[in-house]
């Protein structure tokens, strides 16, 4: 086996764990809402992604339109269009136009962070591992809840039902410490959304569309306020 | 729930999840020039999560005082930079002890 795909693959170890235990929650919880199994899966492996995926739920169960579905994953899921313009200025020369839409598939917050943490380029055999193992943590994981989390005791899976959360908080928080203009988008998107959830006639409108306007509000008013130095610095 | 409402959804998500991930990485391939667009999209993914975690976090458990105990366990680990896997790990175990002390009162 190539040295590169090895390494690939060793670094994508963490992530593969941490992507086991999060859909092993979101297996169980989409079986729970009404899905099949095998539903939950495709959904995994199809999609790689765990924002998209959770807010995806309650729009299936509640019949929302393919609309409201197209635009709520095209606003959770916009930043991986900055990490892309950002990370293909990382990749070597064996990553042509047929790599990239292979590696597309799989450019996740957690793949992108450690690809980009490498030094120098990275090229197609070290980024094909590094898809590999969280793909199949991923995908194993959604499996793994959505076939035993039913036949799991209530507390156990009470439980889990906190782990996403419990990992959207990891992304958030570190960064937001760090920074004010982030701690401040952050609180006022928080806040926003729960407005949405408590005031009533507000509390009518749908989950997807509630995330959009939060997301989209919060992170223009912290453009305006704080705009960026340079492209992917806050 | 029916395949046939299933397959058109989980179309549409895979489809519009890879396009974002595909054009920047194969089309777009030159900078960003708007400050105001590269400020947006460096701030979106924050407030994306932030909406989505509250306030639905507190309810993820089926009882508050339970996800209470969850969330103040995930914010502090969180705040002093722990991995994504400990974080999420000591949330559910910080939940299953606050049903365990729960029970015994």
């Amino acid at each position: 086996m190539n040295a590169e795909f090895k390494k690939g693959i060793r670094h994508g170890i963490p992530i593969a764990l941490g992507y086991l235990s999060v859909s092993f929650a979101f297996g169980m919880k989409a079986v729970g809402d009404g899905l099949t199994w095998l539903q939950a899966v495709l959904i995994s492996a199809t999609n790689l992604t765990s924002a998209g995926q959770i807010a995806a739920l309650p729009l299936m169960i509640g019949g929302a339109s393919l609309y409201e579905m197209a635009l709520t994953q095209l606003t959770i899921n916009l930043r991986y269009g900055l990490m892309g313009l950002s990370l293909g200025r990382k990749l070597d020369g064996s990553m042509g136009t047929v790599q990239r839409l292979i590696f597309s598939f799989a450019d996740t917050d957690e793949i992108f962070a450690v690809a980009s943490s490498q030094p120098g380029k990275v090229g197609k055999r070290y980024l094909y591992g590094l898809m590999l193992t969280p793909f199949l943590g991923w995908t194993l994981g959604t499996l793994l809840g959505g076939v035993a989390g039913t036949v799991m005791p209530a507390f156990v899976r009470s439980a889990l039902g906190i782990a996403i959360y419990g990992m959207f908080l990891a992304i958030i928080l570190p960064p937001a410490r760090e920074k004010k203009p982030i701690r401040a988008v952050v609180a006022l998107s928080v806040a926003l959304s729960l407005c949405f959830h408590f005031i009533p006639g507000l509390n009518q409108i749908s989950s997807g569309f509630v995330i959009i306007i939060c997301a989209v509000a919060a992170a223009s008013v912290g453009a305006i306020l704080f705009p960026v130095e340079e492209e992917g610095q806050a | 729930m029916s395949w046939s409402a299933f397959f058109p959804y989980v179309a549409v998500m895979a489809v519009v999840t890879y396009l974002i991930r595909m054009l920047p990485l194969t089309a777009f391939r030159r900078p960003i020039r708007s400050r105001f667009v590269q400020s947006f999209l460096t701030y979106i993914p924050f407030a994306v999560l932030g909406a989505m975690t509250f306030p639905d976090v507190m309810y993820s458990t089926g009882d508050l005082r339970t996800a209470a105990a969850g969330v103040v366990t995930a914010v502090i680990l969180a705040w002093r930079g722990k991995s994504l896997l400990t974080v999420a790990v000591a949330a559910c175990l910080a939940v299953a002890a606050a049903q365990g002390i729960l029970m015994l009162l």
